[in-house]
């Protein structure tokens, strides 16, 4: 079968999501990647590691912005011109933005929160994440043509690969399609990107203010993981808004998700259920949190997250 | 300005999930159901509009005649009409073509929409329905300003936001702080029942999938208590146990 890949690049890299989504597509086939804007052609070689055979660079500086309509197309012509049966792609916030114009312009079923590798022995079977992590369906993709947005954590690393061939690819882009400017973007520097996170601490209410994130941040420095916050934390601007997890935040599927100060309200587990492992920490016993989690302390997060810090750090030396 | 809010009806957060028919339907026995919370705030945001800048809000839905208490909701928020069209939602492109052949029909300067509904999560009809009638799309659209013919809308990215500038018409995929919920008062509730709510039949049938089968996950182990002196344990059983540093 022949898939291509969308990559995702994160200043001048491929996000680990996007190496997931090579290792998905090489899972059940032949890849071909394609990655818009520019990126040097060694990283984009290094795909090869997690399956991609070869990588089309559509090097365009006006791609260098993820602009939605000239993405989307982009992203069709390549398909086009490889003959691919299957587009694979991480699910993210620029992806969801183009993959259901994709979708109508090659007129391929389309599913998104993919969980799992396709089931072929009868039809084209694939297994979504649905009901916010409380439930799966297992879909039948019934067009020749195919997308897949898959979740993060769906599938395991592929990472012995050789090296990838690079190849321009490019395509007319009419000014049409650049119609919206983008006027400006303000993006955390150096930090872990919340949705790419394999680690994700988070803070509630509980931490009191947000002058109190020190002891937030320092675990997370050790652990290398993303911070999140609950939603009344961004509601009060504590922190900003795309660190906001749960029902009408961001949703995060990492291998461990540790919550600190939360009393777990059913929209805040909406955005977590889908994490391997979950640690509670609150000084409330009777806190909902902990009917979720794998492990849970009760105890007050002042005391705790230090020590904790502490021993980890002994712990990953 | 004419507005087209685009609606799903969806069981609330709270809800208990299950399934009936060997595993085929969604089990509705107790469920409430409610405007999808992305929809909301993308109505909240219409309302609004409409009533700084003059206008029509006109709600949309596709679902059966179940899903009208959900439109009247709407109305009573301060939509103008509602459509609905009248057949089971039962695939992403199969929704966005509903939309988009209803949009044809009337001259809309936005059609906005949750950025996701809340039963499948997919987040891919506002791209179609844009794709579909050659406009621009935009999701996660977190603030919308119209000024005379253009917008300014501020678009979430992982780990900020980028400012846009873009003329109308477009299609929003929209997500808090776009506007506040609002809460229907009784005027609103009282003017809803007369507001026209006119239904007409799907104009295509075509899906580009087909649901096999449902599943719920597997349930959670019990929750391992740690004492709060004895961090090193926690430490220990991450690393040992479930092996995640």
């Amino acid at each position: 079968m022949s898939v291509l890949v969308f990559i995702e690049t994160e200043d001048g890299k491929i996000k680990k999501s996007s190496r997931e989504a090579i290792s998905y597509g090489a899972a059940i086939g032949e890849v071909t990647a394609i990655t818009l804007g520019s990126v040097s052609n060694e990283e984009l070689a290094s795909a090869g590691a997690n399956g991609a055979t070869k990588v089309l660079h559509a090097a365009d500086e006006k791609l260098n912005a993820g602009l939605i309509m000239p993405y989307a197309e982009v992203i069709s012509k390549a398909f086009e011109s490889t003959g691919a049966e299957v587009l694979v792609t991480a699910k993210s916030s620029l992806a969801d933005a183009v993959v259901g114009r994709i979708s109508v312009k090659l007129g391929a079923a389309l599913a998104s929160n993919v969980s799992e590798l396709p089931k072929t022995d009868s039809g084209f079977v694939v297994k979504q994440s649905i009901y916010t992590g409380k439930a799966f369906v297992n879909t039948t993709l019934t067009t020749d043509k195919k997308i897949l947005a898959i979740k993060k954590n769906a599938i395991e690393l592929k990472t012995d690969g050789a090296a990838a061939s690079v190849e321009a690819f490019d395509v007319a882009l009419d000014d049409a399609l650049f119609g919206a400017k983008i006027t400006s973007s303000e993006k955390a520097e150096g930090d872990v990107l919340l949705p790419e996170a394999d680690i994700v601490v988070s803070g509630g209410r509980g931490l009191k203010g947000p002058e109190n994130w020190g002891i937030i941040e320092d675990l997370a420095k050790t652990l290398g993981a993303a911070t999140g916050c609950s939603k009344p934390v961004s509601d009060m601007d504590w922190r900003p808004h795309h660190e906001h997890v749960g029902q009408t935040g961001v949703k995060v599927s990492p291998s461990l998700y540790i919550a600190v100060g939360i009393s777990g309200a059913i929209q805040h587990l909406a955005g977590v259920n889908s994490s391997k492992f979950i640690v509670v920490i609150n000084k409330d016993e009777e806190a909902p949190f902990f009917k979720a989690a794998d492990y849970g302390i009760v105890g007050d997060a002042f005391e705790v997250l230090p020590k904790l810090n502490e021993a980890l750090k002994k712990a990953l030396a | 300005m004419n507005i087209l809010v685009c609606i799903t009806h969806v069981p609330d957060t709270t809800s208990r999930i299950a399934f009936t028919e060997n595993n085929t339907k969604f089990d509705k026995n107790g469920v409430q159901f409610i405007i999808g919370p992305y929809d909301d705030y993308a109505l909240a945001r219409a309302v609004e509009l409409k009533e700084a800048n003059g206008g029509k809000v006109t709600v949309l839905n596709v679902g059966k005649a179940e899903t009208e208490p959900t439109l009247r909701k709407a109305l009573a928020i301060g939509a103008d009409e509602a459509i609905r069209v009248n057949a089971f939602p039962s695939d992403s492109y199969f929704v966005a073509k509903q939309i988009a052949d209803v949009a044809k029909q009337g001259e809309y300067d936005l059609i906005l929409m949750g950025r996701e509904s809340i039963d499948f999560n997919g987040g891919m009809v506002h791209g179609m329905v844009g794709e579909l009638l050659g406009l621009p799309s935009f999701s996660p659209v977190m603030v919308l300003e119209v000024e005379g013919n253009s917008a300014k809308i501020t678009r979430e990215i992982e780990g900020g936001k980028e400012k846009l500038e873009v003329n109308l018409p477009f299609v929003a995929g929209c997500q808090e702080p776009i506007a506040e919920w609002k809460i229907p008062n009784m005027r609103g509730i009282m003017s809803a029942r007369t507001k026209p709510l006119n239904v007409v039949e799907p104009t295509d049938n075509t899906k580009l999938t087909e649901i096999a089968q449902y599943e719920l996950p597997a349930p959670k182990g019990a929750v391992k208590m740690i004492d709060a002196d004895n961090v090193e344990e926690l430490v220990n059983l991450l690393k040992n146990e479930a092996k995640v540093i």
